[in-house]
């Protein structure tokens, strides 16, 4: 061996063609599959897209560092799923560009969050999360409440999402900023038009209580109601397997 | 510095700072409505800022004629300067962030940009990126040439590589600040600072393999071997896991490539690799140089060097999916990367036992000299925190320790007891080469850096496998009737006094890299006691104990 090895590293070439082909190995063996293998992601046919607002919200969760201290994906272990809920399929992440799964949690999993709690509720521990829970060490983001979100933008964002693979159509990328206004203004004409292009189940509400003008706060609320919340596989499976352990 | 350039050179730094302003300047004037304006200033004012001095000297007396005969060690001294800088923003930022858990109030001041969630990657890329990366660059230039006795390959190209990098450091920082981020784990920085490190690591490759063309020594050092996958491997895992579509030019935010579970296991592919080969073979590169010097003992063993350099290359790509057991991603995928990462502590350990053994015949120099002694409890630390690895790695245990403050006090026995110990060992061994100094100003303040490090390396580790097992076996107890026992509040009101111990175990960290800033400061402003250093290639021996095989 250590005779072998004295004449690879003789040579500057031969050495780095050697660290890439060895290195290389464990990716295509373990990664490359999975863009091939049908199974790797559940087939579910009632699963959706983010609408613009939910997106922004994603959008701004991502840029405060959310994913640092909140996972989102239920381990399949009995604590978990009696914890937070059915575990997390592949399924329910794949329009997530990038995923936020998450390595820590400082606080508590969100993957099922969307419906647990009221809006308000939301508001209030988004301003200040001691006001509901005392014992909490979130930081406060009580600015997400004056600042207008940034609507203009969104059909560019729409169709970068279009072009590394989320099913987004042509309406749905030109109408993207009277679409985000919409859903925190029911009753609008616009409100009409994203349950028309998003289904009849999308959440169209005034999320942070203030009527006339669309916030940041808005955009994130929405998207924690509708985290666990574009498809209901999850669910569907755990029943089938509970009906399938029943004697 | 810039005297030892000729007028040409100086010349062609103008050129090349010009284009990086203009590249700026268009950067911002496309993103001028969009946070990515700010950093398109940003580049215009670093560029500027170096082309100042460059403009002053231009027309300064030019080098002599033997300059191509000596090492060239000026990107080496500002890289450890650079390096320690680093040390002290991205260790504060540890301690900042670390308080804020303990006391969520103790913000400074109510701005978004003082936010947990935006102020912890500017401390992760501070000591990662910062800290570490402009260490590995400083001691790579120094080892290449030692190594293989040439001078390093080009006059422009070794600045450009050490400060590109950093302006791709203070690109990802003050964009965090900014709310700019991928939220990629040590990949956030977004796509133009990605592009921009792809052109400074293809000019860091580049001066490896051109020095390495003209080297002197027959043989390859392992020094190199490590130095080298480390530039290789980063590059590609940087390339594939920041694939993404930016939505416009004149916009920061992009959308990666992947999604679902393909974009957490290439993720975590890079994830847990920029942890191999950037946190331990580039270190290991820096070890297997230093540490025998220091010792001045030959490496115990040319053949555990060839087993755990290949074993490394070959094991660690595969061990990623080990930060996703249980999760939606395929169980065969969990299962190997679980297998990977126990095989993982063969060539971990043969590394961590050659340095050790190394050492056998020096361990008195260990007691009394704590540069030395820095390393050897990096070594230390790099065995215990590789089995660590191993063992959280394993499916069972990992459902415990994931998602908790167990794998923070992991990565922490790493990065605290492993690569800063060795750096730190390694900057107290250059300071004095490369100033033309005798010794460091003061050994007593190394030896208090040495013992701050070492016991707020102890508190904080310990402190965080209290409070990551507490965690995880409260997430899982159950009562009697069947229901679990506690609330997730209160598996956070039992992290408290954890939380505050953590925090002074990093301030005393902190504490140590700032007399080590004061002992390097007093011994650069000391009297040189001989020449400074620019040693010639041809005259030295002193590395002939290294030579592989010997």
């Amino acid at each position: 061996m250590a005779e072998f090895h004295k004449k690879i590293e003789r040579s500057t070439i031969g050495f780095v063609l050697a660290i890439i082909g060895v290195s290389s190995i464990g990716g295509l063996f373990e990664i490359a599959p999975l863009f091939t293998i049908d199974d790797t992601v559940e087939k579910v046919a009632d699963m959706r897209v983010y609408t613009p607002l939910e997106l922004a919200g994603r959008n701004i969760y991502i840029r405060e560092g959310c994913y640092a201290c909140h996972s989102q994906m239920i381990r399949t272990l009995r604590d978990e799923v009696e914890r937070y809920g059915p575990y997390s399929l592949a399924a329910e992440s794949q329009y997530d560009h990038p995923m936020l799964w998450g390595s820590k949690r400082t606080g508590p999993d969100l993957a099922r969050v969307g419906g647990k709690y009221s809006d308000a509720w939301h508001v209030a521990h988004l301003v200040n999360p001691r006001d509901v829970v005392p014992e909490s060490n979130m930081p406060r983001y009580a600015f997400l409440e004056r600042k207008a979100l940034k609507v203009e933008d969104l059909g560019g964002h729409l169709a970068a999402m279009k072009a590394v693979g989320v099913p987004y159509d042509d309406a749905m990328i030109a109408n993207a900023p009277a679409d985000a206004q919409g859903q925190a203004m029911p009753g609008s004409l616009m409100a009409d038009q994203v349950a028309a292009r998003y289904g009849d189940a999308t959440n169209i509400r005034v999320f942070d209580g203030q009527r006339g003008v669309v916030t940041e706060m808005d955009a994130l609320v929405a998207y924690l109601q509708i985290l666990g919340k574009l498809t209901d596989a999850a669910h569907r499976q755990q029943q089938q397997q509970a009906a399938l352990e029943a004697p | 510095m810039i005297a030892r350039l000729t007028r040409h050179e100086r010349q062609n730094a103008l050129i090349i700072l010009g284009l990086v302003a203009l590249m700026g300047a268009v950067l911002g004037l496309a993103g001028r409505s969009d946070p990515l304006g700010w950093h398109g200033l940003l580049i215009v004012v670093f560029a500027a800022g170096l082309a100042l001095p460059v403009l002053g000297a231009l027309d300064a007396p030019e080098p002599t004629e033997d300059r191509e005969s000596a090492y060239y060690d000026d990107p080496t001294r500002l890289g450890i300067l650079l390096s320690m800088g680093w040390a002290v923003f991205g260790l504060f930022m540890g301690v900042w962030v670390a308080a804020l858990l303990a006391w969520p109030e103790l913000t400074f001041v109510d701005s978004p940009w003082a936010s947990f969630g935006r102020l912890r990657p500017a401390h992760t890329t501070g000591v990662i990126f910062g800290f570490g990366g402009n260490a590995l660059i400083a001691t790579s230039f120094h080892v290449l040439q030692r190594t293989s006795r040439a001078r390093l390959s080009g006059q422009l190209l070794p600045w450009f590589v050490l400060l590109g990098y950093n302006l791709f450091c203070l690109l990802a920082v003050t964009g965090y600040f900014m709310g700019i981020t991928q939220s990629k784990e040590y990949a956030e920085p977004e796509w133009y600072a990605d592009l921009w490190l792809v052109v400074v690591w293809v000019a860091y490759f580049l001066i490896y393999i051109l020095t390495l063309a003209r080297r002197k020594e027959p043989h390859i050092y392992v020094a190199n071997w490590y130095y080298m996958a480390f530039i290789l491997v980063v590059a590609v895992l940087h390339i594939i896991n920041n694939l993404a579509v930016p939505v416009s030019f004149g916009q920061a935010k992009a959308y990666s490539a992947f999604s679902g579970v393909q974009d957490a296991m290439t993720q975590w592919w890079y994830g847990h690799n920029a942890v191999a080969f950037f946190l331990t073979a580039g270190f290991l590169g820096m070890m297997y140089y230093y540490l025998p010097k220091r010792a001045g003992r030959p490496i115990f063993s040319y053949r555990m060097s060839i087993v755990s350099f290949w074993g490394i290359t070959f094991m660690y790509l595969w061990a990623g999916s080990h930060h996703l057991h249980y999760t939606a991603l395929p169980h065969w995928v969990q299962t190997l990367g679980m297998t990977f990462s126990v095989m993982l502590i063969v060539p971990s350990w043969a590394s961590a036992g050659n340095a050790l053994l190394t050492l056998n015949g020096a361990w008195r120099k260990v007691r009394d000299d704590a540069t030395l002694r820095f390393m050897m409890i990096a070594a230390v630390f790099y065995g215990l925190s590789t089995f660590e690895g191993s063992f959280m790695a394993i499916r069972a245990v990992n459902s415990l320790s994931h998602y908790t403050d167990w794998t923070i006090g992991h990565v922490h026995a790493g990065a605290l007891g492993w690569v800063a110990m060795i750096t730190f060992g390694s900057i107290y061994y250059l300071v004095p080469v490369m100033w033309g100094r005798e010794r460091m100003h003061s050994a007593a303040l190394v030896e208090v850096h040495f013992w701050l490090a070492l016991l707020g390396t102890l508190v904080y580790v310990f402190s965080m496998w209290n409070s990551g097992v507490i965690q995880g076996l409260m997430w899982r107890t159950y009562d009697e009737s069947g229901s679990l026992s506690y609330s997730f509040v209160d598996s956070l009101v039992a992290m408290h006094p954890y939380y505050v111990a953590r925090a002074l175990g990093g301030l005393m960290f902190l504490m140590g890299a700032l007399v080590g800033c004061c002992n390097i400061w007093m011994t650069i402003r000391g009297a040189s006691v001989s020449v400074p250093q620019d040693d010639r290639p041809a005259d030295r021996n002193a590395d002939r104990n290294l030579v592989a095989g010997e």
